[in-house]
């Protein structure tokens, strides 16, 4: 026994260089290529809004907007985002002013212990981008991949409904 | 005390913190020369570790220690056979599948995952059982059963009531297996710093609760070890105890004199408590006219090899219902699994489920209505010791849940209703959870620029204490919400009871009021001495704190303004702590229970028999309500739990491995958002004098207690079929 480990794997000098544009912020980084996104928020730059519910795609807690679409940042490689934009739940505001969608979230109370929340308001805002959500069904089904074992899901849809009938009228 | 806050729907106070992300979680504190441990966890359910060989695992660079029984530091702990007697490292032994056998501790978590792959085990297997059905013959009176000592007291001659009823219901309900699965995964990380002391931000339900326990374990003095759990992404049962994480990343921060972070993997919190498996017969007899003459109710729950785990799943028919003759009884067996844990409303969830679907069974043996039968059963005191209650507004749950779900339009006959491939169902049932209240403890810090401060070593596990502790502070000084702090979690705080059972605001809320009321007393001394305040001689009963000022109730325009108050008495602030708890005597007289009615509609697809919940009229007497909206949100999510315990939840195991095998989210279902439609909560007016100083109850469990029957009742209903093992999947629906 004691045969040494494999090499390639436990080489900590292998890092690559990567530019993000975080939060707005051109971010240069030096990961290693098995640091997934969500590892690199929150272990290395002490980004914690980005929670960690399962590490398998599973839960929906990780979600980040990558180039304005959501992503399963626990499934996505840090080393692959190279020159790309971003945006966590700490990016959503502008000043101390909340992101509509954060502000309906606290308004319809649509959260409770808060762990799953980041990734529900990231998901929520990239839904309203899509655009394919027209009924209350429509954003059941396709907030489905965030998981709230609190259950607050009837006042999740409720901010977010909210947030696209406002939408909706000031682009009229 | 006037309510400007009480009573209102305020927004959280914490949810600014929650949604910015800057809330932060235990696993979250990215303390200086932090180190990352991962658990390797056994891969047999019984046996003994024959060589564990860490060799490959410790020669990967970055990897600062592999700990195992065989070399990690001996703690006195380790000796003793106590209570809550599982350690992990104590020895070779295998007690469960997915114990922790060894910790990696190394530089980064990626490392310490990597290296744990390279941990190289041995075993040597005995005999295992996991399957409680094939232990019914080893079932037993479990040896610390306070949770059904007074439960399983006999009343009247139940055999023979049940064999002479005009009317008889027999039938065994089963549940299986469900784990809490609180989205934050647990994870302690211990701060160590460097004169021997520890600082744990810890996953947990009680910071007083985990210091007491690294205190026993590990020997630290009081003041060596503080716990803090700031936020807590959930728990439901699960953070009562201190789980693998917390023992493992200080016995390795202690050992390499560094801060270590240890953070359970989803498949491995399939690994720590769980819901138990029952079985429970339920046997009810009644006259012709529906009147109850007999209950029986047997259960039997799994426990582990380790120690008894009860929980009180026969004590609620007697609570109830008016039954003259009543048998229970409750049992354990052992399988060789860890044990099983508090999972929200432990006991009453489950034993309602059986009870109120036998109540339904019942009310189609005798051709009446499941409400109407529940009305004429109505018990107006608690038969288990034959106490009043102190407030019971179930009539009125009764009455307005059914006319806002519109049950009286209800044809009984199953498959009477569908809409196009649909078949509909309707069910009801009766939730009741206890009203518990402990002694707890708070600070108030009033300070001369009019702010308070008020603080107790509660939790929030996001039921909404912050928010409530707040209004109540900022009602009794009349105070803005603004001016007002309350802080938790964190066991140098003043001492409070775990957050658990419902509790938390029966029993911290009147310690906030007692430690602000003595503030009060003081303000009102000062305010009374200030020349020209009009207070001279007055009495406390006179006046009102509203808006910052203390002033005569009649006449307003008189009185002064706190911050002048204060300044007048050269003050910089008042500090007054202050424990409350509920009269012994009180407790000896009352029985305090939270009562509900639940209606649920369910559309069955008739080809496939896949369930889905259409809506759920669920209607609370809880005393008075602090807050309508966080309120709301604890009922709101005891009954999404009870749609998943009644549709989804199952953690299935693997006999043959003596595993479970559904240990994450995809094979574990629990209700996504889709799962989910419209959920009506409705709190009656109830008012209770006895229970505490507020007249509040608490909500954070009684929304799941019988839901699941209100949905297997519903189910039946809808296709005729009655499914009595949970989770009523397709399959179970149409075979």
């Amino acid at each position: 026994m004691n045969e040494p480990a494999p090499r390639a794997l436990t080489t900590l000098a292998s890092k690559t260089a990567i530019t993000l544009t975080l939060n707005g912020s051109d971010t240069q980084l030096e990961v290693e290529p098995w640091t997934t996104l969500l590892d690199l928020l929150r272990e290395r730059l002490d980004m914690t809004g980005t929670k960690k519910g399962c590490d398998h795609g599973q839960c929906g807690a990780c979600t980040v907007l990558v180039n304005g679409k959501r992503v399963l940042s626990c499934l996505t490689l840090a080393i692959m985002q190279d020159g790309a934009a971003i945006t966590t739940i700490e990016g959503l505001c502008t000043g101390d002013t909340l992101h509509a969608m954060q502000q309906a979230f606290i308004e319809h109370d649509a959260l409770q212990c808060g762990y799953c929340t980041p990734g529900q308001i990231c998901s929520a805002v990239a839904l309203i981008a899509e655009g394919k959500a027209r009924t209350r069904d429509d954003i059941r089904e396709l907030m489905s991949g965030n998981l709230c074992r609190c259950g607050a899901y009837p006042n999740i849809i409720a901010a977010i409904e909210q947030v696209m009938q406002r939408a909706e009228q000031q682009s009229r | 005390m006037t309510s400007s806050y009480i009573g209102q729907p305020l927004n959280r106070v914490d949810g600014r913190a929650k949604v910015t992300g800057e809330a932060k979680y235990a696993a979250e504190y990215n303390v200086h020369g932090l180190a990352h441990g991962f658990i390797v966890s056994s891969t047999i359910a019984r046996g003994r570790i024959v060589r564990i060989d860490s060799g490959r695992a410790a020669s990967v660079p970055g990897v600062l220690r592999v700990f195992t029984h065989e070399n990690r530091e001996h703690l006195p702990s380790y000796d003793r056979d106590d209570e809550h007697s599982f350690l992990p490292l104590r020895d070779a032994k295998i007690h469960f599948s997915g114990q922790p056998i060894a910790l990696v501790v190394a530089e980064t978590s990626e490392l310490a995952r990597y290296a744990a792959s390279l941990v190289q085990v041995e075993y040597s297997h005995e005999p295992h059982v996991m399957d409680l059905n094939t232990r019914r013959g080893e079932a037993y009176d479990p040896k610390e059963d306070e949770d059904s000592a007074s439960s399983t007291k006999d009343r009247g001659d139940a055999q023979s009531a049940f064999t002479h009823a005009a009317v008889r219901h027999e039938a065994e309900y089963t549940h299986p297996c469900e784990h809490h699965n609180p989205m934050e995964m647990h994870a302690t990380t211990a701060a160590w710093h460097g004169d021997g002391k520890i600082t744990a931000y810890e996953k947990t339900q009680g910071a007083p609760r985990s210091q007491k326990y690294l205190m026993k374990v590990f020997g630290f003095k009081k003041d060596e070890v503080r716990v803090i759990a700031s936020y807590v992404g959930g728990a439901f049962g699960s953070g009562l105890r201190a789980e693998h994480q917390l023992f493992l990343s200080v016995l390795a921060a202690r050992e390499l004199a560094r801060s270590v972070r240890v953070t359970l993997t989803r498949q491995q919190m399939f690994t720590i408590g769980y819901r138990p498996w029952s079985i429970q017969r339920l046997k009810l007899g009644a006259g012709a006219d529906g009147a109850l003459h007999a209950i029986g109710h047997d259960a039997l729950t799994n426990t582990s090899r380790l120690e008894d785990y009860t929980e009180n799943d026969v004590g609620w028919s007697a609570a109830l219902y008016n039954c003259p003759n009543i048998k229970r009884s409750y049992k354990v067996a052992q399988i060789d699994c860890y044990t099983p844990a508090d999972m929200r409303a432990p006991g009453g969830a489950t034993g309602m489920y059986a009870i109120e679907s036998a109540m339904d069974e019942l009310a189609y043996a005798a051709g009446i209505d499941p409400l109407e039968l529940r009305l004429k059963n109505y018990s107006e005191k608690d038969l288990n010791e034959d106490k009043p209650f102190s407030s019971k507004q179930l009539r009125e749950c009764f009455r307005q849940g059914a006319q806002r779900f519109g049950w009286a339009k209800r044809n009984p006959a199953p498959r009477s209703m569908r809409e196009g491939n649909e078949l509909i169902g309707w069910g009801m049932a009766t939730g009741i959870w206890e009203a518990m209240r402990l002694k707890a403890s708070a600070r108030a810090v009033l300070t001369y620029d009019g702010k308070l401060d008020v603080a107790s070593a509660t939790t929030d596990i996001g039921t909404g204490t912050y928010t409530i502790m707040t209004q109540i502070a900022a009602d009794t000084l009349g105070l803005r919400i603004a001016d007002v702090t309350f802080r938790l979690g964190d066991s140098t705080l003043p001492p409070a009871p775990i957050q658990g059972g419902s509790f938390t605001a029966a029993s911290v809320g009147p310690a906030v009021k007692a430690a602000c009321d003595a503030v009060r007393e003081k303000l009102f001394k000062l305010a009374r001495n200030v020349p020209d305040s009009g207070l001279a001689n007055a009495k406390i009963e006179d006046v009102a704190f509203v808006d910052g000022r203390i002033a005569l109730a009649r006449d307003p325009s008189l009185g002064v303004t706190i911050v002048g108050a204060m300044r007048y008495g050269n003050l910089k602030q008042i500090e007054e702590v202050a424990k409350a708890e509920l009269a012994e005597d009180l407790e000896k007289r009352y029985a305090m229970y939270v009562h509900s009615a639940i209606f649920a509609e369910v559309r069955v697809d008739a080809d496939f028999g896949s369930v889905r919940v259409a809506r759920v009229v669920n209607a609370v007497a809880a005393g008075r309500i602090l807050n309508p909206k966080t309120a709301r949100s604890q009922v709101l999510g005891g009954v999404v739990m009870g749609i998943g315990m009644a549709l989804h939840e199952e953690t299935l195991a693997d006999h043959d491995l003596g595993r479970f095998m559904t240990h994450n989210f995809a094979d574990y279902h629990i209700p996504v958002n889709a799962d989910v439609q419209d959920i009506d909560v409705i709190f009656v007016d109830e008012r209770d004098d006895i229970i505490n100083p507020l007249g509040v109850k608490g909500v954070g469990e009684i929304g799941i207690v019988g839901t699941a029957a209100a949905i297997a009742n519903a189910v039946f209903h809808a296709t005729g079929k009655r499914v009595r093992d949970l989770p009523i999947t397709l399959d179970k629906v149409f075979t």
